[in-house]
């Protein structure tokens, strides 16, 4: 039918290089997932996917893509998928991420794209850990306001300086990236580890708080803030970008400065 | 009708959303000895700088530097009170600075408790030996040790009185 109209031409010059169509370029990639299940076997093997994946997309949309349509055994956990429930984190190339906060155009896609369980903790099923001595840990420090005065009617005021005291440390998200990158957890499960040091940290420093010592003590333990070792694999490895090994470092020195 | 429990798979035997003991916390050891072994070995590092360079400085660089070392040199040295002082320093805090190290190093990468142990005594052993044999030496050399009847033993190193 000529009476067809044709489109209008769109407004604003694009120039060509920007492809304005909004073409996304899509590539292959290879998932190489570590697989467990213990129903089946003891040992854990690695599974290959090779998936179609948009320049947009994420290790998370990946999983997705694998899990509804090629295996849905496929296990991980995840729950926003924006980076803030702290779910899916992830060795993914060897190292600490969460899966929805890693875009596949930053990896190297030629070569398959290892994602595996956060080390130190007891796998369940492929890429689900226990997570519960990583809780403990985290409830042994009390992270909760502990106020000894009266309870005020209104709110607690503090200055913003007061606040910005431990800003850092509020950031926290309970992924355990931080704590399964840590090579002393590795080896000894023990250790309280960084996240529920960073958790410590956000009250000892909070103006607010009256149980800072109780959890100074806490982390003078043999399995507390002296068996860090400084390597900042948790600094490195936190998706919120919080000074971990900074704010270790802080929590020893008050522990320093109290005793002595 | 009753609840069934489930479980949390494969953390801990009996009982549910029990921790795996490789991660339950036995006996905390509330003293400060690993605050006090962490702060050793930073004011131990600073003043083994000092002493290790200093000793590299006098023996290697002053006056006919290397060339000037041989046993009447060390013989001389520890003549002096100053000097038997300073190495008596470096090797105290060398010592305990490095089986602390090493201390670290195992707690750190020996996974079994028998393991930790054996390596443990090992260390503390040795440190204790080089530590003792160390102190002794530096105070109990005699450059001209003499036999029972006065006349010094051979080794040619002193002349003879």
């Amino acid at each position: 039918m000529s009476a067809e109209l044709a489109e209008p031409a769109s407004k604003i010059e694009l120039p060509a290089h920007i492809g304005g169509g909004g073409e996304i370029p899509t590539f292959d990639v290879t998932l190489r997932v570590r697989r467990y299940n213990p129903e089946v076997s003891e040992d854990a093997t690695w599974d290959d996917f090779k998936v179609t994946m948009y320049g947009t997309d994420r290790v998370l949309d990946a999983l997705h893509k694998v899990k509804w349509e090629i295996d849905g055994s496929v296990s991980f956990r995840r729950s926003c998928a924006h980076g803030v429930c702290g779910s899916d984190a992830m060795r993914i190339n060897g190292r600490n991420r969460l899966a929805c906060k890693t875009l596949l155009k930053d990896l190297d896609t030629s070569k398959p794209i290892t994602v595996e369980p956060i080390k130190g903790l007891p796998v369940e099923k492929d890429l689900i850990v226990d997570m519960e001595p990583f809780f403990q840990s985290f409830r042994e420090v009390m992270p909760f306001l502990i106020n000894k005065g009266h309870e005020p009617t209104k709110e607690r005021l503090q200055s913003a300086e007061d606040r910005e005291r431990f800003d850092d440390t509020t950031k926290c998200i309970l992924c355990a990236a931080c704590t399964s990158s840590c090579p002393v957890f590795w080896t000894d499960g023990q250790y309280f580890g960084p996240a529920a040091i960073v958790n410590a940290h956000r009250f000892i420093f909070d103006s607010r708080d009256d149980a800072g010592d109780m959890r100074l003590e806490i982390l003078n333990d043999k399995e507390g803030v002296w068996r860090c070792r400084t390597t900042f694999n948790c600094s490195e490895a936190c998706p919120r970008g919080i000074q971990v090994t900074q704010a270790i470092a802080e929590v020893k020195q008050a522990i320093l400065s109290r005793k002595i | 009708m009753t609840a069934t429990q489930i479980q949390s798979p494969r953390s801990g035997k009996p009982g549910a959303g029990l921790i795996a003991p490789k991660y339950r916390r036995t006996g905390g050891s509330r003293g400060n000895f690993e605050m006090a072994a962490w702060l050793f070995m930073r004011l131990s590092g600073v003043v083994l700088v000092v002493l290790i360079f200093g000793h590299l400085f006098v023996n290697l660089l002053v006056g006919e530097g290397i060339h000037a070392i041989d046993f009447g040199f060390v013989a001389g040295k520890w003549a002096d009170p100053f000097w038997q002082f300073w190495d008596l320093a470096m090797l105290w805090l060398a010592m305990l600075h490095g089986t602390n190290g090493v201390r670290t190093i195992i707690n750190d990468y020996a996974e079994k408790d028998s393991t930790r142990l054996w390596l443990k005594t090992v260390l503390y052993a040795a440190t204790t030996v080089i530590i003792i044999l160390g102190t002794l030496v530096i105070f109990t050399f005699n450059p001209c040790p003499l036999d029972a009847n006065g006349v010094p033993l051979p080794g040619g190193f002193c002349p003879a009185p």
